[in-house]
């Protein structure tokens, strides 16, 4: 079972057949009914409902506006690291136990701007390092396609919550795919927005160059709605981009002929997964029926990538997360004199990767090694952004590639950091190089989801939900089979 | 350049970390399985290539040194582990009296 759509829900409201209020306890219901909460699949850190219950009772007074927003009466879950006024923003943390902002992130005021009711705060790995969301203060979050498994990560709770049917559309955030990857392995749409797309005011900095709020979608319309409530400049994020934010279900019903797809041939290594490149394969398939040129192109650095990821995304982290230390926010431990304070808070309120990522971080970025690590990595991450860069240039309008080289693994599986890193070897690229990219279900392996993923230039995510528009009508019941 | 305990002992000092020798010592392990990986890094030939300073369309935007008020909807008091008179307390630099016992 699935929520309502986005435009169904949105439609009725307007249209005054559905009261927002009832939208909002069939999602209540629906929480309970698939056990949402700690005991089960673990898929919330936060839920108010007679908080929700109060924005819902303030829909009906908006349906005298000659325009409904554009997510009027839809129940939006949120990340825990996405600050709220009115629920505590913890980044799955036991170092912000029981914090709330004392501001609001913009992508928050833009959903209720649009109408749309926050639900809860989802659960993630720890300051959203991870790919499994079993790194949280609040235990492992549950693959609601295969509860023994993984939800995938870092915005597993959010995936989790649009699988399990309890909402049509949630935020999550993307360092290195942590929207996308769970995306895939929950059977999903996840959209990473060109960085700079979307504002990170009140997103709580992990890697500041990488970082973007994404959007998770039972399906591409209800991830284009809900990116396009979020998008847009901010004069509170200097990053955030002053270009014009077009009508994402502008394609919903576009065809594909002339479109150019390129297959990036490093992304279909030997090694990976047949049963995956089967999938990919048949998608492909799908695109040259409807018209599109497909063909084989080169991104050289790709496997560079994780190796460059995992330099720059712990420096930026050792800096972001020095904040975190008992003074202005959050835990304090006692410790012997000021600098006890700090270490004591520091090594009690932060778990273990994260501890990892920041000793890490501070390592090459230390004298003596910040050029080998760096300084290097930086720039290896330019010829990254270059490849995509010549690719774009040369014609091709998106690339399609597998998400993810596995599907959702058991709980517990994989304790190598390495190993677990390598997760994001096929979405680490659009994070380094800045450019839009999401995932859609393309069908399902032993009863696991598979992703594909798109990608294209930077700001041109229109072309990017047109293809998968296009691809997610034309394999219709296949995406989950 | 493998790490060693020291290096660990260096970078959890300057990273405000305390570990105990457990740890310490698991994390050595670690960070050289992880940075080995990294040495891959060095073969590639990167003269002349630019460090990546911003990822958008046209590069780190720049802007005027100010911004709009910060909108907090809370003071202080509200989330701040220990205040008095508007200031953050913080215990004493050594191992005297705290100033909450003061």
């Amino acid at each position: 079972m699935t929520a309502r759509s986005c435009a169904a829900v949105r439609a009725d409201t307007a249209a005054g057949h559905v009261k927002a209020a009832d939208t909002l306890t069939a999602a209540i219901d629906r929480a309970r009914e698939v056990g949402a909460g700690r005991e089960g699949l673990n898929i919330f850190a936060w839920r108010d409902d007679d908080d929700a219950r109060r924005q819902a009772a303030t829909i009906g007074d908006r349906l005298a506006d000659t325009t409904p927003g554009a997510l009027l009466g839809v129940p939006v879950a949120v990340k825990d690291n996405i600050a709220t006024l009115t629920m505590p923003t913890t980044c799955g943390s036991r170092i912000l136990e029981g914090y709330v902002s004392p501001y609001e992130a913009t992508v928050v005021k833009r959903l209720r701007e649009a109408g749309g009711i926050v639900f809860g705060k989802t659960n993630m790995d720890e300051f959203a390092m991870g790919s499994s969301t079993e790194n949280s203060a609040y235990g492992p979050t549950k693959n609601p396609i295969a509860p023994d498994r993984v939800p995938g990560g870092s915005s597993g709770g959010s995936a989790a919550a649009v699988a399990a049917g309890i909402v049509s559309i949630a935020l999550g955030s993307e360092t290195g795919g942590s929207v996308r990857q769970p995306a895939a392995f929950c059977g999903i749409v996840g959209v990473k927005p060109t960085y700079g797309r979307v504002s990170r005011f009140g997103l709580v900095a992990f890697a500041s160059s990488l970082d973007q709020v994404g959007v998770f979608g039972h399906t591409v319309d209800d991830a284009a709605r809900g990116l396009g409530a979020i998008a847009g400049h901010d004069a509170m994020d200097s990053t955030s981009a002053d270009i014009a934010v077009p009508d994402y279900t502008a394609g919903a019903n576009a065809d594909v002929k002339g479109l150019v797809v390129g297959l990036p041939k490093e992304y279909f290594p030997a090694s990976l997964d047949p049963a995956i490149r089967a999938k990919c394969d048949a998608a492909i398939e799908h695109l040259r029926a409807l018209g599109a040129t497909v063909k084989e192109v080169s991104l050289p650095h790709t496997d560079l990538a994780i190796p460059v990821y995992y330099i720059i995304a712990p420096a930026e982290a050792s800096s972001n997360l020095a904040r975190f230390d008992g003074v202005r926010y959050g835990l304090r431990l006692s410790g012997d004199g000021l600098r006890g304070m700090y270490e004591a808070t520091r090594s009690g309120g932060f778990g273990p990767e994260v501890t990892r990522r920041i000793l890490l971080g501070t390592y090459v970025l230390s004298a003596g090694y910040y050029d080998a690590y760096y300084r290097k990595a930086q720039q290896v991450r330019t010829l990254i952004a270059n490849d995509f860069r010549r690719v774009f240039d040369s014609g091709v309008h998106v690339l399609f590639t597998p998400t993810a080289p596995s599907t959702a693994f058991p709980i517990g599986a994989i304790s190598d950091p390495y190993e677990m890193y390598l997760s994001d070897i096929f979405t680490a690229t659009a994070n380094l190089a800045g450019v839009p990219a999401m995932s859609i279900p393309i069908g399902r392996i032993g009863g696991l989801p598979v992703g594909g993923q798109f990608l294209a230039s930077h700001f041109d995510e229109a072309r990017m939900f047109n293809a998968a528009y296009a691809l997610e009508r034309a394999l219709g019941a296949e995406a989950h089979a | 350049m493998a790490v060693t305990i020291d290096d660990v002992r260096h970078i959890a000092t300057l990273a405000r970390l305390g570990l105990s020798d457990e740890r310490a010592a698991a994390i050595v392990g670690e960070l050289n399985t992880i940075l080995g990986h990294m040495d891959e890094l060095a073969k590639v030939d990167t003269a002349g290539v630019e460090e990546a300073i911003g990822v958008g369309a046209e590069g780190l935007p720049v802007r005027e040194d100010k911004g709009p008020p910060f909108p907090l909807a809370r003071s202080l008091d509200a989330f701040a582990p220990s205040v008095r008179d508007g200031f953050l307390l913080v215990p004493r630099l050594s191992t005297h009296e705290s100033p909450e016992e003061a």
